[in-house]
This record gives structure tokens, sequence and C-alpha cells, in this order.
């Protein structure tokens, strides 16, 4: 098998007593009550009911993941501040980052859609990144959680589906095309900032085993 | 202790007495306000989720219908301006021969919206009339739903970079049309109601189905 089932499911015949609260956990997914044991490094607990991967601990992941983090905010700076595209018709060219087609005099509809670029590419990431950072460096220094750690791990998870900076890449690349027939266009080096970072995204949300990670951040502020 | 291989038999947090949180899975005792562990509200079952989920989608439905009449993409080429629609643009990067992109805006902008309006009302429907599909199958609807909705906004920002970069004076200059605004707010708003849907009540309908 390749996962080890280490929950164990709570029937009805077995009710009568849970034991303490705190050995249990209830799927997010499908509200199953599940005996808790945290599996190995490597392997994964599954729901049984639905299924869903509960748990899946990596080796040392809250050293590797406020790395990752760390790379991300710095790529990040380049991905928004270096050009990501140069446009150049008859004669001229210019040359933009995103910083400057956020900054771009924007008015009327442009507004609005500047507006949006901004929070959904740069805003929200960086501060998806920077919540993450602040919860994990304290613990992955091995020491105390911060103050406030558990309020920016729950923001950092809440702003998940909003930070959608792969997409703006394969919007640059549709555009690309667009503007083909218009003007000679060329990748500029932010955009590769934004693949690097896509893929550093990825990597670190691959390591992210939340339910372990919030009960190290219990066991941490206890202790 | 007992391994039920009889999925039926599971017993849920709710049927015990219990809460879950729904961020970090710790159980409570009915009743708690909020996750002693990660400060998240509790609610046992969302009531007005399904009523929520809906509202959005029906905002987000009603979004869509301009975002396809209007045009997207207002062109200006040497004094000559050419308007856009979304379906419009997929045509002409077809013209061009760029098969490819047309096939990413065009699932983007209509197929994965469309799909999404269909599998949430599908997904309500079978939790207000129990189908025979049995929950796995929706449950697995339901987080394709949930992946594949921010993908619509690669339209956007494609309006949203040209205008912001082809500003070449007098030889080329192209502005977003009111369908971008509303195109943008239909996905925000189909992604908040896939958000508002409480997947728990998925496994619940099977149940109450079954006994």
């Amino acid at each position: 098998m390749s996962y080890q089932m280490l929950m164990i499911s709570l029937s009805h015949q077995t009710s009568p007593d849970l034991g303490p609260l705190d050995d249990l956990i209830a799927c997010p997914t499908c509200d199953a009550l599940l005996h808790v044991s945290v599996p190995d490094v490597g392997g994964k607990a599954r729901c049984h009911r639905c299924h869903t991967t509960l748990m899946a601990p990596k080796d040392s992941a809250m050293t590797r993941m406020l790395m990752l983090s760390v790379t991300a905010v710095v790529l990040m700076f380049a991905a928004v501040f270096f050009p990501f595209l140069e446009i150049g018709a008859g004669g001229r060219t210019q040359r933009s980052s995103v910083f400057d087609a956020v900054l771009v005099f924007s008015d009327g509809l442009l507004l609005p859609l500047t507006a949006a670029l901004a929070i959904f590419i740069v805003i929200l990431p960086i501060l998806r990144l920077s919540a993450m950072s602040y919860a994990l460096a304290p613990m992955a220094l091995g020491n105390k959680p911060a103050r406030h750690a558990e309020r920016a791990f729950r923001l950092a998870e809440a702003m998940r589906p909003w930070a959608m900076a792969e997409i703006f890449i394969v919007g640059v690349a549709v555009a690309l095309v667009k503007v083909a027939g218009l003007a000679k266009v060329s990748l500029g080096p932010a955009f590769w900032a934004f693949v690097a970072l896509v893929i550093v995204t990825a990597l670190n949300d691959t390591l992210m085993c939340r339910l372990t990670l919030w009960k190290t951040l219990e066991d941490r502020r206890k202790s | 202790m007992e391994n039920a291989g009889r999925p039926t038999q599971i017993l849920t947090a709710r049927e015990a007495g219990l809460v879950g949180c729904r961020v970090c899975a710790k159980v409570h005792p009915r009743g708690t306000r909020a996750c002693v562990r990660c400060g998240s509200p509790l609610r046992s079952r969302d009531a007005h989720s399904l009523q929520r989920a809906m509202a959005w989608l029906f905002a987000g439905m009603v979004l869509y219908v301009p975002a396809n009449i209007y045009p997207m993409l207002l062109t200006t080429t040497l004094g000559q301006t050419s308007e856009n629609t979304i379906v419009g643009g997929v045509i002409d990067l077809m013209h061009h021969g760029s098969y490819g992109i047309a096939t990413i805006v065009f699932v983007a902008s209509v197929l994965i919206p469309i799909g999404k309006f269909l599998a949430i009302i599908y997904l309500a429907l079978s939790i207000e009339h129990p189908r025979s599909v049995s929950p796995h199958r929706r449950q697995q609807l339901f987080e394709v739903v949930e992946f594949v909705g921010r993908w619509s906004m690669i339209d956007v920002f494609v309006v949203a970079i040209l205008s912001a970069l082809v500003q070449l004076k007098a030889l080329a200059t192209v502005n977003p049309g009111i369908a971008a605004i509303s195109f943008a707010l239909s996905v925000v708003f189909t992604m908040l109601s896939a958000l508002s849907f409480d997947s728990r009540t998925i496994w619940d309908s099977n149940r109450a189905a079954k006994a």
C-alpha cells in the first residue's frame, strides 16, 4: 500500500466512550470523527470515509517551507519591479514592469482592472508569503511560536485561493500572442521571475501539511 | 478497535454531539463558538451555506450575461477602432492561426464558467434531493470546481496587461470594455459561491438517503 491508514474511524458500536477529545479529529471535508495517530514522516493519513488526505508530514517541513517562503518574497520583488514585456512598434520601444503597469495613469474602466491586477498578483501573494514566514520563522528556528502566529497562519490559508500569480503567467502568454500582430513583443526577466515564483509556491504547498502544522503550533504554545 | 469496512457506520462529529473545526480539524463540544487551537469560528453545519452559495452563484450568472454581450477589448490601430467580445476574441485568435491560445481562452472564459454554474446547481440540488451518484463523485466534482474556478481570470489579466502596456500613442492603443469588469466580478462571485459551499452537506445528504 502506498500510504498508511493510521486513522481509526469510530463506529456507532464503539461510540459510548470516545475518550479525550484531544485524541480525536473531525475530517474537515466530510465531518467523520477519527481517532488520530500522526503518521511517520513521509507517510499519509486519509479519512476513511471521503479519502481526503488529512496528514502528510514531511521531513523538516517547517524549515524548508520557511526557506521557500523567503525565496518567494525575494522573487516577488524581481517579478514586480523588473520589466516583464517589451513592446516595440514603429521604432518606439516600451518596457514595462508590473509596477509600471499598476502605476500607469489609469482612468475609467482601466482603474478597477489595474486594482484587481495589483491585488491578485502582487498584494495578496506578498501578504500570504509574509504571513506564512511570520508564523513559521520562530518555530522553524526551534523556539516558541510568535505572538499571533495562529492569526497569521489562518490568514495565509484563507488567502490561498486568491493569490493568482500562476494565472498571470498564462495571461502574459496569451497577451503576447494577441499583441503579436500589432507590435513586436518579447519577454523580460520579470516573466521568468514569475515562473520561478510559481514553482517555488507549488513546492511550498506540497510541503504544507495543515493539520500537523496546527498541532505543532498548539503543542509548542503550551510547552 | 474495530475498523468498520462499511462506510455508513462511520460516526460524524455532529452525531457524536461534537463540532469539528474546518480549518485545523480539532474537535470541540457542541456549542463552542471559536476553535481553541486556531481561532476559526465553529459551526456544526453552516445552515446558510447553501443559501449563500446560491446567492453568490446567481450574482455570478447575472454578470456573466453582460460579460458576453459587451466588448471586452477596444483596439485602436491607426485611428480605426475594433471591438471584441469574449467569443469574438476567440474567433479572432483562430483566424490568426493561434489555435492553442484560442483553446485556452475558450476553456477559461466559456467552458469553465458555464461548467461551474451547472456543477454548483447540480451539487445544491443533490443535497435537497439525494441522487444516486455517490458522495465520492460529488466531492470530486466539488474539488474540481474549487480548483478550476480561479483560472477563469486569465482573460481579465490579458485585458489588463494589454491595456496597461499597449499605449503607443497614434500607432496602437488598447482599452478595456465594460465586459472585462463584469467578467472579473462574475469570476469572483462564483469563487465566493464555491467557498461558501459546505462540503460536509454532500456527505450528510447521502446518509439521510440511506437511513
